[in-house]
């Protein structure tokens, strides 16, 4: 587990170590990686060094910043499509054990079937494409947040909902000041793990669908600079998508921080 | 309802149990025809070995669970079936973690729909009232043990209810926290005079605390015996060392342990 204690509040030679240890590492690896391709000669259409693909990424970068910006938004707009599709169902769950009964195995069901496998279809009914990447990634995105804020609603401690009850309480109140807060770090985590699913489900989608144009995504650089064996440019493509996804998942590490910090264990700094 | 407190004559029943028995659904008889009549003001212990069906007969006076056959009704109120303003503290604290000392004290009040200033002015008070002003806005992890507990009992009293279950709040504290805890809430019931129906397994904490102590024997659960203790409060710590207390302990294990040993025998 990745432990992201963050900002506010912290010691700071301990956020300096989180930071200046993986990134002395990377610089390590990067520097050993430049030596070997140097060393032993690797043509750069085989494995290009660090220098190049950087340099690639200098050089290409209006290319490339246009496709990061297909790619995000498209990450973006399905996750939040996926917290409000997600928060919705998980309240009618949470409301009527009836629906889900009835739903839940449905929501399985597109979760457990590949997202590679379903493209194709999604991409020939949609009639734009960057709507079927939309959904593609939105169906990745949506079960985690789905799932985990359904079993979050349900966790509420049972004498609270007793005291509830006992001040006569009504749904809307019950769900509004105990389930929904109680339901918030079981979000946070289930949002964590869709902004990397929302990501892979944007990129697999598109590499399904193989479009051009100017509104291209970051999987069809990769693609396109494969087939003109600009292998440097491959690699920073490769290099953007997995710094989003990097990104992505620290955003939402600071806001779940931010959000549970005064009593979620899983956000209290422990003093030693 | 909420707001006022139900200020009839001192004496009578404030609670009648005629025949009340519950058996749950997986077949237990938790209780069997219970009859008691708790008074105005009195301040009951529930004193019993676990699993003798104490918290489901604190269940069914809250109304969070109901008899399976049996009446309970609340002669003073009108019609006798109306619950007066009641109050719950449980073992553990149960305090919404993500929020302030403060606003769980505020809790019943916003669910009642009172409007803010005076939620929020009602809320201080009751902190206030149990020690915890300058509290307001500490979290729950950031407080002691016995401190969560006042605030628990701080959320209880701030509806100003007539009467108060407490199911074994104090059993997880430590002695210190304890004896604190209980003379304060002494003086809380001396000067707010609400009734208390207390459960404990302590024999020394229900003599030291109630009017009168009512002894449920287990399986099925019923009173065994309801023993007075005619001790005036304030009950110095002086009370706790004197030769009476000694000898109201002495009765009330005599009684515990006569439905102990009445079971074994069955
Ligand atoms: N919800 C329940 N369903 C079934 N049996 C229960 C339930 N609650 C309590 N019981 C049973 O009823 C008996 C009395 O329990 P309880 O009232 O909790 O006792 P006490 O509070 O005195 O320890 C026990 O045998 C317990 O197992
Ligand atoms: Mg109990």
């Amino acid at each position: 587990m990745i432990r992201a204690k963050s900002p506010p509040g912290s010691r700071l030679p301990e956020n300096v170590a989180a930071v200046a240890a993986p990134a002395s590492l990377g610089i390590a690896l990067l520097v050993f990686w430049e030596i070997v391709v140097r060393v032993r000669g690797i043509p750069p259409y085989v494995l290009p060094p660090p220098s190049l693909i950087g340099a690639a990424l200098v050089r290409d970068w209006s290319l490339l910043s246009g496709s990061l910006w297909t790619t995000l938004s498209i990450t973006l707009e399905a996750l939040g499509l996926a917290v409000v599709f997600g928060l919705a169902f998980s309240v009618l769950f949470a409301q009527s054990r009836w629906m889900e009964r009835a739903f839940f195995p449905y929501a399985v069901i597109l979760q457990v079937t590949p997202i590679v496998a379903i493209a194709p279809l999604i991409i020939i009914w949609a009639n734009n494409t960057l709507i079927a990447l939309l959904f593609c990634a939105w169906l990745v995105a949506f079960f985690p947040i789905l799932s985990n804020t359904t079993v979050g609603l349900n966790s509420a401690d049972h004498n609270l909902l007793d005291l509830f009850a006992l001040y006569g309480a009504n749904r809307w109140q019950t769900l509004r000041y105990l389930r929904l807060p109680a339901a918030l770090p079981y979000f946070l985590s289930g949002l964590r793990i869709s902004g990397g699913l929302a990501l892979i489900g944007a990129v697999v989608a598109e590499f399904v669908a193989g479009t051009g144009g100017t509104k291209s995504g970051l999987a069809f650089r990769i693609l396109e600079a494969g087939n003109q064996l600009n292998i440097p440019r491959m690699f920073a493509a490769l290099t953007l998508i997995s710094l989003c996804g990097v990104a992505m998942f620290l955003c939402l590490t600071i806001v779940s921080h931010l959000a549970l910090r005064h009593w979620h264990e899983s956000a209290v700094q422990r003093e030693s | 309802m909420l707001l006022e407190r139900n200020d009839s004559p001192p004496s009578g029943a404030l609670l009648r149990l005629r025949g009340v028995t519950k058996r749950y659904t997986s077949g237990t008889v938790a209780l069997r025809d219970v009859d008691l009549v708790i008074g105005r003001h009195q301040f009951v212990s529930l004193l019993g070995s676990s699993g003798c069906g104490k918290s489901t007969l604190l269940k069914l006076i809250s109304g969070l669970g109901q008899p399976s056959a049996g009446t309970l009704d609340w002669p003073a109120a009108p019609g006798g079936a109306r619950r007066p303003e009641l109050s719950f503290v449980f073992q553990e604290p149960t305090l919404l973690p993500w929020a302030t000392a403060l606003r769980n004290v505020a809790l019943p009040l916003r669910l009642a729909g009172l409007d803010r200033g005076e939620i929020e002015e009602r809320a201080r008070r009751a902190l206030g009232t149990v020690g915890l002003a300058g509290f307001e806005r500490a979290y729950p992890r950031e407080l002691s043990g016995g401190m969560k507990m006042r605030v628990s009992i701080a959320r209880a009293l701030v509806t100003r209810p007539s009467i108060l279950l407490m199911d074994e709040p104090f059993a997880a504290l430590d002695e210190i926290a304890r004896t604190r805890l209980n003379d304060d809430l002494l003086a809380l019931w001396q000067e707010q005079r609400f009734t208390i129906v207390f459960v404990t397994h302590s024999v020394f904490e229900s003599v030291y605390l109630a009017q009168r102590i009512v002894v449920l024997a287990a399986r099925p659960g019923r009173v065994a015996a309801d023993l007075d203790v005619d001790e005036a409060y304030p009950r110095s710590p002086a009370y706790r060392t004197s030769a009476i207390y000694a000898k109201h302990c002495e009765r009330v294990s005599a009684a515990l342990e006569s439905t102990m040993t009445a079971e074994s025998a069955r």
